[in-house]
């Protein structure tokens, strides 16, 4: 490090040392801190604010037709069962398509890729996929899945769409996980003649699990809250029957909010409002079994 | 860590201690089908991370195929250069120029937001917070950074346009690119507040306590020792921050407007590239036509610019970064 950051105070200091000027230093000090200490609470008060809002303007639309009923019209008679089914259909494709693909590039990765440029090339393209902006994949999904395979308007589309945009993100979580497992476990498993993948199969992956499937969750969670991608492959904004298939049109919850909240009629302020709880529950509910399966396998793993 | 062990599976050299007779029950030198299947599993391995070049490969081939087409019919400097985007009108113009402002108007004050509110609370949690504090305030910005765009946006039209912004500028557009910036921001500022607080958190201990060893308060170790040590990594967080801002979709879609035009008033209605690609989702254009072909020509701008700036920011923090023994 350069010496010069550390030495340029201190000699500034010696200079003027009186003990008023020290006074003045820490009174100064301790203004900054309470205007770092206010900065990060603001957040936690937009936090507070943006949820009151929600449930102030949602609480009194949430009611069990909501979960029964199609879209409608009729705001008194709109409901999001579709979205809700539609999500559901959409994210577990995701999730089944995303976690092995994304866990395996990881294992490669980590333990079997050599240290050269093509490796080089994999990791970097990765971490820039991760910074591509949701839309474009829409734009992939549309001109890759949609048209050119002739997967058309489908769930099929949909999830694979979701697919590539979270896989960056669960390959760069898994490869963290993996390689916080101590490198003395793989030495073992050699030294008593395992293959390679016998050691990433049953040594390094029960290890890593637990972070693994917290990652995976997190992007699950954030493939669940994503409405530009689906918009542009094609998820409609107005269906009226629940999926039955895998080539059916859908819709999702974000998609149903997005057609509500552009509405201007106050009712349908509303029915956005309440279907924003249903989604922050769905994601709540989602992060405390992240949390719970965490902490089962850490349990299980005895050293 | 793992080139170590290449060619070292016992599968691989038959070792000297297993050469010779030896009875077929106690072979463990690797029979031929384990060999096989570790070879099957190796290439399977390398297919799925391969996955993610083709991906990077698919996106650029979609939006160059369809902008090469689009170019044909809009010549690409009327494209770049031109200040009239009127792409869903009879007589469409497709100059990007006002689409690009828009954008930029409301990443700008995107970053107006996040950028103060984001590096203080990362010094804040870094250098000062323990304790219960911490463990209130860190999970409540990882709950803000794990909220869907979908809800700003929401809250941007139902919260901060009639409740903030309309008793300040009674003049203020229904949609504008004021209260679309504002939710942008917050919704950035858990990413500079943390990828910043990380880049603090690895200056090393000793580095502080030389500081105060000399006599400098918790403020000057921060700001004069900690801050500037982890500089590079603090710009790469906000240049990540900026371009994620320029590619939020649902907020300058929901809250920003539909109205490309050439203005430096947060005030008034803008429409973003982002915008301007859901617009056409939204209403019924056919595919083939100009305007459709033009979604994938303005999808290729935005890929480039927020491509340029990851890249930019992954080149300062290797170039720029203090390695400390």
């Amino acid at each position: 490090m350069s010496v010069s950051s550390t030495t340029k105070p201190a000699v500034s200091m010696t200079e003027r040392s009186s003990s008023a000027n020290l006074s003045s230093r820490r009174l100064r000090g301790n203004l900054m801190f309470t205007v770092f200490l206010s900065a990060t609470v603001i957040s936690v008060v937009i936090l507070a604010v943006l949820l009151w809002t929600i449930l102030a303007q949602g609480w009194s639309w949430l009611r069990l037709d909501l979960f029964t009923n199609m879209p409608s019209r009729k705001a008194e008679r709109a409901g999001l069962q579709p979205a809700l089914y539609g999500t559901l259909w959409v994210i577990s494709l995701t999730a089944l398509l995303a976690f092995p693909i994304g866990v395996l590039a990881a294992i490669y990765l980590e333990e079997y890729a050599p240290r050269n440029w093509w490796t080089r090339i994999l990791q970097t393209n990765i971490s820039n996929l991760a910074g591509v902006p949701s839309v474009v994949y829409g734009l992939l999904g549309l001109g890759l899945f949609a048209e050119w395979l002739r997967l058309d308007r489908s769930i099929i589309s949909g999830a694979l769409t979701l697919a590539l945009l979270v896989l960056p993100i669960i390959i760069i979580s898994s490869q963290e996980a993996i390689r916080a497992v101590p490198s003395t476990l793989r030495e073992a498993a050699f030294g008593l003649g395992a293959t390679k993948w016998q050691v990433a199969r049953d040594h390094v992956l029960p290890v890593a699990m637990p972070g693994i499937l917290t990652g995976t969750i997190l992007a699950i969670s954030r493939a669940i809250g994503e409405t530009a991608p689906l918009l542009v492959v094609g998820a409609s904004a107005y269906v009226t029957f629940n999926p039955n298939s895998f080539s059916d049109k859908f819709t999702v919850l974000p998609m149903q909010i997005y057609e509500w909240a552009r509405r201007p009629q106050d009712e349908f302020q509303g029915l956005a409002a309440s279907a924003i709880i249903v989604l922050m529950a769905v994601l709540l509910i989602l992060n405390s079994v992240a949390i719970v399966l965490r902490q089962r396998f850490r349990r299980k793993i005895r050293w | 860590m793992s080139d170590a062990f290449v060619g070292q599976g016992i599968g691989e050299e038959p070792s000297p201690l297993l050469t010779g007779p030896r009875p077929p029950a106690f072979d463990l030198s690797g029979t031929r089908s384990r060999r096989g299947s570790e070879r099957v599993i190796g290439v399977v391995l390398f297919l799925c991370a391969a996955m993610s070049v083709l991906t990077t490969l698919g996106i650029v081939a979609v939006l160059i195929e369809q902008a090469v087409e689009f170019f044909i019919d809009v010549p690409i400097w009327e494209f770049l250069f031109g200040l009239r985007w009127t792409a869903l009108f009879n007589n469409p113009h497709f100059g990007v120029v006002p689409l690009v402002t828009g954008t930029l108007l409301i990443s700008l004050i995107a970053m107006f937001v996040a950028i103060p509110l984001g590096l203080m609370s990362a010094i804040y949690l870094s250098e000062y917070a323990h304790g219960t504090v911490r463990d209130i305030l860190k999970p409540a910005l990882e709950l803000l950074a794990g909220i869907p765009t979908i809800v700003y946006a929401f809250f941007a039209l139902t919260f901060i346009r009639p409740t903030l912004l309309e008793p300040l500028f009674p003049s203020i557009d229904s949609f504008n690119a004021l209260a679309a910036g504002l939710a942008v921001g917050i919704m950035i500022v858990p990413l500079i507040a943390s990828l910043s607080e990380d880049a603090m958190r690895s200056v090393p201990r000793s580095l502080r306590e030389g500081g105060f060893a000399i006599g400098a308060t918790s403020l000057e170790v921060s700001t004069r020792i900690v801050f500037p040590a982890a500089f590079s990594g603090i710009v790469a967080s906000c240049i990540l921050a900026f371009s994620r801002a320029i590619g939020e979709t649902m907020i300058v879609a929901l809250a920003g407007g539909s109205k490309p035009q050439l203005t430096a008033n947060p005030l008034h209605e803008v429409q973003a590239m982002t915008g301007y690609i859901v617009q056409v989702f939204t209403g019924d254009v056919s595919t083939g036509s100009t305007p459709f072909r033009s979604l994938f020509a303005v999808g290729l701008l935005l890929f480039v610019l927020t491509l340029a700036m990851n890249i930019l920011s992954q080149w300062l923090v290797r170039r720029f970064r203090e390695v400390y023994e």
